[in-house]
This record gives structure tokens, C-alpha cells and sequence, in this order.
């Protein structure tokens, strides 16, 4: 599609843990083939359980990372091994909201210098009356008010700070937003309203969101597509609405069935998975999921399936048909 | 008699800025096999005043009720001594951390029998088949091999379960789980919500769920207390309390839900909980209430009846609509 500002193909990182006295080399598959895009104005969310490398995705998108292999292109641009490396406008392009806003605030610094700091790296030629001017200006875009600009981090509450978090991650004009679980920090009252205010930006900035999430009840308000992510592999991608509609891999069933969902009288058939997450240094080969799955076969322990389907693809030998009642469902 | 009563109960912490009231005039009352939950945002006093429940409270703290008793025992009074004895053994608690509240230093067989130790007459061998026993009973496969785990061995949910394990060693009366699943993945949390529900069920055990989560709550529990900065604003079964909210807090808390919205912008409360120094003088909820006027900023709302769900609150809400506010108007 030509207007797409991201495309991601075959995307993987692995890191290598050093062994010990007992023990080998290993390598960490912590991203195992990615490929995804990424179009203004709408929302990729990415959701799975800890160690399925939303993190990592989060970290090779914004560049803070190379790939270990893949290609990766945000506007036009191929990125090379040394990432945003000397390219400013390249690093302005994508920028990220971290989960904690406690965490991710330099206590030391008051909101107007934390948000002038990006200007003052990346676009020196700004003079300084400009660089207040614009991010007083941010400020109140993010439903700030002007007196906070002399403040610090401490003063504010946790929702405020996560405001002040998505005003610098704006004051370079980015295209691409990586938020990193933005609201998982935060109270249910809070959240709504940092969940408005990121869709309201996206409307008025035409923003591109990744939004990485294990909250299942957010990003089914929230995203346009849904990427759902096992063991460093995306196991099923597509619209948001096809993919709660009819999932077809059994991974993301369970996903969504172990989900609570806030109603006393919905009919609850939990799916239950045996067994826990395997360490992601020691995936199991085949499809990542087999051991957990229902209705593995020798086939699934040993290769990994394609990809298939158009827009909503999923990998699985077996996918679901259509209210296909699992065998673990029927059991429970 | 109910086992565990609780009428009027405010903690107070003793801080360098004054005293702070972190839990409000709360009443709690739960009944052999109970399962009721505790739901409310950080700051709304839920683990304080469980914790105070349990005497596990720093010296700093002022407990103050009118009668809290559980089983027969006044807490109030109870010797530190008397109080360990049912600690552990009729009444016990599991935490939200898992990782931080085990002893790293000791295998998980070991913390496990020592609850058994301290509180049963089961000798060495006895204790080492119950331990096998409970670490079945939660789930954990080949227990044998897992009782000479240390912590750091184990995943979170692992943890969790050995946690459960050792909370269930004495068959307790009464259970309270503090956010039992929040830092664990949604497989894991079905997983050990399925566990502790499952368990309620069997050994007729009471159990108090603390949490924030409204999902957990709606397929958990059968009957809910809302707290809102250290006071309990409303009580109803589970049911009726999604149905119908009488408090305007629990509404909101209810319509800011991202499943329950069809528009693309949520719902909000504007506003933060108070903290120790803005704390209204009406109502608590009264500057963030979409339905507060005069009287609520002014007058501390007192308890409405059981139909409204003793909702804390001036005008309860029925089908959504304010009640009595014509009348004082």
C-alpha cells in the first residue's frame, strides 16, 4: 500500500546469553519473524503474555535496537544495521510512550525542560524562545495547563505525568507512536481519560499508534488491527474486528476466553491451558505453542506452519473453524 | 454469627505531615464459605485495612473499631501471642507479589511445612506427605521434585500457587487474596482464579478477593464492596451491582470500562482521588460526582438502606437516576 509509513518483514532479534561453567551458549529468540505495517491514523495493537516480545518490537521499531535480521522501512527509508545513527529526522519519526510514568520522568528536571530536551538534541538550529513557545503549546494539546511548566515530575499524579510522557514523545512531530502498555499503570478512572486523549491526538495529528498491551479489554476499544505474539512469533495478525469475530488460531481463543470480561452473566467457557510459558530461551520446536495446545499434532512439533490467509493470517496447522467448540471447553 | 465482623473500622497512619486517615468508618462482615471481593483504585484503603485485619500493620498505624472479631476472637485486644496462633491456621492471606513474598533463602517445602510445624501436631513424615498433598492440590506437577525448589526456580504462577499452597496448609476459615493475579498473565490468572474458586467451593472456606479489576470481580465473586478513598461507598451482590449501581463512583467506575463503551471516546471521571491534603469536606466523592451540589460539597453523606446497597451517598442512584434530590432541592 502506498501509504503506508512502516513496514516491517521477517523482522527478528535474538540476543546471546554467555554461558557458564555448566552450562552452553544459548540464544534468546526474543523476536522470531515479524511482519506487520504500519498506516497514519490508525492503530496496530500487539498483545500477548510476558516474554512474547512486544517489548523487544517496541525496542527494534523505535531503533534502539538493530534487527538481527529482517527488513525494516519507516517512510521510504531502509533501515540499515546502525539504525537511526546520525539520521535525526529518521529518529524524530518514530518516538515512544513507556509503560511507567513514574519510572520514565527525570525526577531532576522540571516539565518544561523535559519537554524541551528532545528540540534541544535533535533541532538545534531553534532558538530558545521558540523551543518554550512550542512546548508550552504541547502542553495544553495534551490537557496540561501553562503553570505546570515550571514543575516537577513529584507534583503531578500518575495519569498527569503520563500526559506529560506523551507531550515529549510529541515535541518532534513524530509519525509513528510506540506505547509501550501506556495504561497498565494506571487507575481505571485515570485510564479512560489517557485512552481518550490518545484518540484524540491520533484524529488531530494523524498519528500511526503501536500499541502494546496485554489488556485485551483496552485494545478492543482501541486498535484498528491486532497482532497477537507467542514466544517471539506473531501467531495471528488482522483487523481487529475479523480477528474477535473468528479467531483462528487456538492460542489466540485462549487468549481471549481467559480474558475476564466485566459481565456476572456471560456464560463463561474458559479455556484451560495446561502447563506454563516456556522460557524463551529454550523454545520448543515446531510451533512455540504445541505443548499448551489442544489439538497439537506430530506435524506441530515439528515444523512451523506458513502463514496464510490475506489480511487476517494466521500460523496454524489447525486452525478453528467458525464456533468450533474445543475439546478443552467441552472438558471444563 | 458471622466469622469475620467488622463495624467502624479506621486506620490512621502517623506521618511527618500529620495524621492520615487511609481507611474511613469501613464495615465488613463475612460468613462461613463467603466469596466476596474488595474492589476499588490505589489509595482506596482495600490492603490497609486487611492488613489490619491480619495485625500486620507498622507501628505507625492507629486501629480504631467498635467490634472486630473474627471466630469468636476480639482482634482489638488479641496478644501478639494468641494472635499467631490463628495467623496461618483459620485465617491467612496471599499477596500480589508472589517473586517478593517468599523467602528466597529456603525451598518452598520447607516454608511449606513449617506453617504445618508450627500449627499441627503432624510429625516430620506427615508433614512431608501434606506438603505433596497441598502442592497437588494447587496444580503443580511432579510436587516432590518441586517442594526442593528454591523460589528463584519457580515462574511467577508457580509461586503464586506454592503461596496458595502454604496459605491452604492449615485448611484455613477464612482466606483473603490480595490482588492474587495482577502480576501474572491472563492464561495464569484463569488458571489460579479457576484454582481459588475451585477450592472455596470443595473445603467451604470464606474468601476475600481484593482487586481493581472489574472483570475479575464480575466472574469471580458473588457479592462486591466498593471502596473509595478509605470508605466503603456501596455493597451489593455481583449481579446487581453491575446491573444497577446506587453510588455515583461505582457508575462511573462501570461506564469508564473500555468493553462496555460503543463510542470511541470513553467515558471519563475527571478528577484524582483525594490524598492527605485535599480531601473535601462533604462527600469524598463530591468534586469528581457528575451529580454533587451544595449539600454533597457540605454534608458527609450517611449510609442509604440495603436496597440502595448502603450506598454512601446523598442522592443513590436508581436505574441511574439521582433519588431524593427533588425533595431537599
Amino acid at each position: 500500500m502506498s501509504d503506508t509509513i512502516l513496514t516491517a518483514e521477517n523482522l527478528t532479534r535474538h540476543y546471546s546469553v554467555k554461558g557458564g561453567l555448566m552450562r552452553p551458549d544459548a540464544t534468546v529468540r526474543a523476536l522470531d519473524g515479524a511482519s506487520f505495517s504500519l498506516r497514519p491514523g490508525s492503530t496496530l495493537a500487539v498483545v500477548g503474555e510476558s516474554g512474547c516480545g512486544k517489548s523487544t518490537l517496541a525496542r527494534v521499531v523505535t531503533m534502539i535496537e538493530p534487527a538481527t535480521s529482517g527488513r525494516l522501512t519507516i517512510g521510504g527509508k531502509e533501515i540499515g544495521p546502525n539504525g537511526a545513527k546520525g539520521d535525526r529526522d529518521l529518529r524524530a519519526m518514530v518516538q515512544i510512550v513507556f509503560q511507567d510514568p513514574y519510572g520514565s520522568l527525570n525526577p531532576r528536571q522540571t516539565i518544561g525542560q523535559t519537554l524541551m530536551e528532545p528540540l534541544l538534541l535533535n533541532r538545534p538550529e531553534i532558538g530558545k524562545a521558540d523551543r518554550e513557545k512550542r512546548a508550552r503549546e504541547m502542553l495544553l494539546m495534551v490537557g496540561l495547563r501553562n503553570e505546570h511548566f515550571d514543575r516537577y515530575p513529584h507534583m503531578f499524579s500518575g495519569g498527569q505525568r503520563q500526559r506529560v510522557a506523551v507531550a515529549r514523545a510529541l515535541m518532534l512531530d513524530p509519525k509513528i507512536l510506540v506505547l509501550d502498555e501506556p495504561v497498565s499503570a494506571l487507575d481505571l478512572s485515570i485510564q479512560s481519560q489517557i485512552l481518550n486523549l490518545l484518540v484524540d491526538l491520533q484524529e488531530r495529528l494523524d498519528l500511526a499508534y503501536l500499541f502494546i498491551s496485554h489488556d485485551l479489554s483496552v485494545v478492543s476499544h482501541f486498535a484498528d488491527e491486532l497482532m497477537v505474539m507467542y514466544l517471539g512469533r506473531p501467531v495471528e495478525t488482522g483487523p481487529l474486528k475479523d480477528v474477535y469475530a473468528h479467531p483462528r488460531h487456538p492460542y489466540t481463543r485462549a487468549l481471549f476466553s481467559a480474558t475476564p470480561v466485566a459481565d456476572p452473566r456471560r456464560k463463561r467457557n474458559r479455556i484451560k491451558l495446561e502447563g506454563e510459558l516456556p522460557s524463551p530461551m529454550a523454545v520448543p520446536p515446531g510451533c512455540p505453542f504445541n505443548p499448551r495446545c489442544w489439538k497439537a499434532t506430530d506435524e506441530c512439533r515439528q515444523s512451523f506452519p506458513e502463514y496464510t490467509g490475506g489480511r487476517h493470517s494466521y500460523a496454524c496447522f489447525h486452525p478453528l473453524a467458525k464456533d468450533e467448540l474445543p475439546r478443552a471447553e467441552t472438558q471444563a | 454469627m458471622a466469622l469475620l465482623e467488622i463495624r467502624n473500622l479506621s486506620v490512621e497512619f502517623e506521618t511527618v505531615s500529620g495524621a492520615f486517615r487511609a481507611v474511613d468508618g469501613i464495615d465488613i462482615s463475612v460468613d462461613r464459605g463467603d466469596l466476596m471481593a474488595i474492589v476499588g483504585e490505589s489509595g482506596s484503603g482495600k490492603s490497609v485495612s486487611m492488613l489490619a485485619v491480619m495485625g500486620l500493620l507498622p507501628w505507625t498505624a492507629t486501629i480504631t473499631a467498635d467490634r472486630m472479631e473474627f471466630n469468636g476472637h476480639d482482634l482489638r485486644t488479641l496478644s501478639g501471642r494468641a494472635r499467631r496462633k490463628i495467623i496461618g491456621r483459620d485465617l491467612s492471606m496471599i499477596f500480589q507479589e508472589p517473586m517478593s513474598s517468599l523467602n528466597p533463602c529456603f525451598t518452598v517445602g520447607y516454608q511449606i511445612r513449617e506453617t504445618l510445624r508450627l500449627h499441627t501436631s503432624l510429625d516430620r513424615k506427615a508433614r512431608q506427605t501434606r506438603a505433596i498433598e497441598l502442592m497437588e492440590q494447587v496444580g503443580i506437577p511432579a510436587p516432590e521434585k518441586r517442594l526442593s525448589a528454591f523460589p528463584h526456580q519457580m515462574s511467577g504462577g508457580m509461586s503464586q500457587r506454592a503461596m496458595i499452597a502454604m496459605a491452604l496448609a492449615c485448611e484455613p476459615k477464612l482466606l483473603i487474596a490480595d490482588e492474587p493475579t495482577t502480576a501474572l498473565d491472563v492464561t495464569i490468572q484463569a488458571q489460579i482464579l479457576e484454582l481459588l474458586t475451585d477450592l472455596q467451593d470443595r473445603t467451604g472456606m470464606a474468601l476475600i478477593l481484593i482487586t481493581h479489576d472489574m472483570g475479575v470481580v464480575a466472574e469471580t465473586v458473588k457479592r462486591v464492596a466498593v471502596q473509595y478513598a478509605g470508605q466503603k461507598v456501596e455493597e451489593q451482590q455481583v449481579e446487581a451491582l453491575f446491573d444497577d449501581p446506587h453510588h455515583p463512583y461505582t457508575a462511573a467506575l462501570l461506564s469508564a470500562l473500555p468493553e462496555r463503551s460503543q463510542d470511541r471516546f470513553l467515558p471519563t471521571i475527571p478528577g484524582v482521588v483525594p490524598g492527605q491534603f485535599d480531601r473535601p469536606q462533604g462527600c469524598l466523592f463530591s468534586p469528581r460526582c457528575q451529580f454533587a451540589d451544595a449539600r454533597c460539597r457540605a454534608v458527609q453523606p450517611q449510609k442509604a438502606s440495603a436496597e440502595l446497597g448502603y450506598a454512601l451517598c446523598h442522592y443513590p442512584l436508581l436505574h441511574g437516576e439521582p433519588q431524593g434530590k427533588e425533595a431537599s432541592a
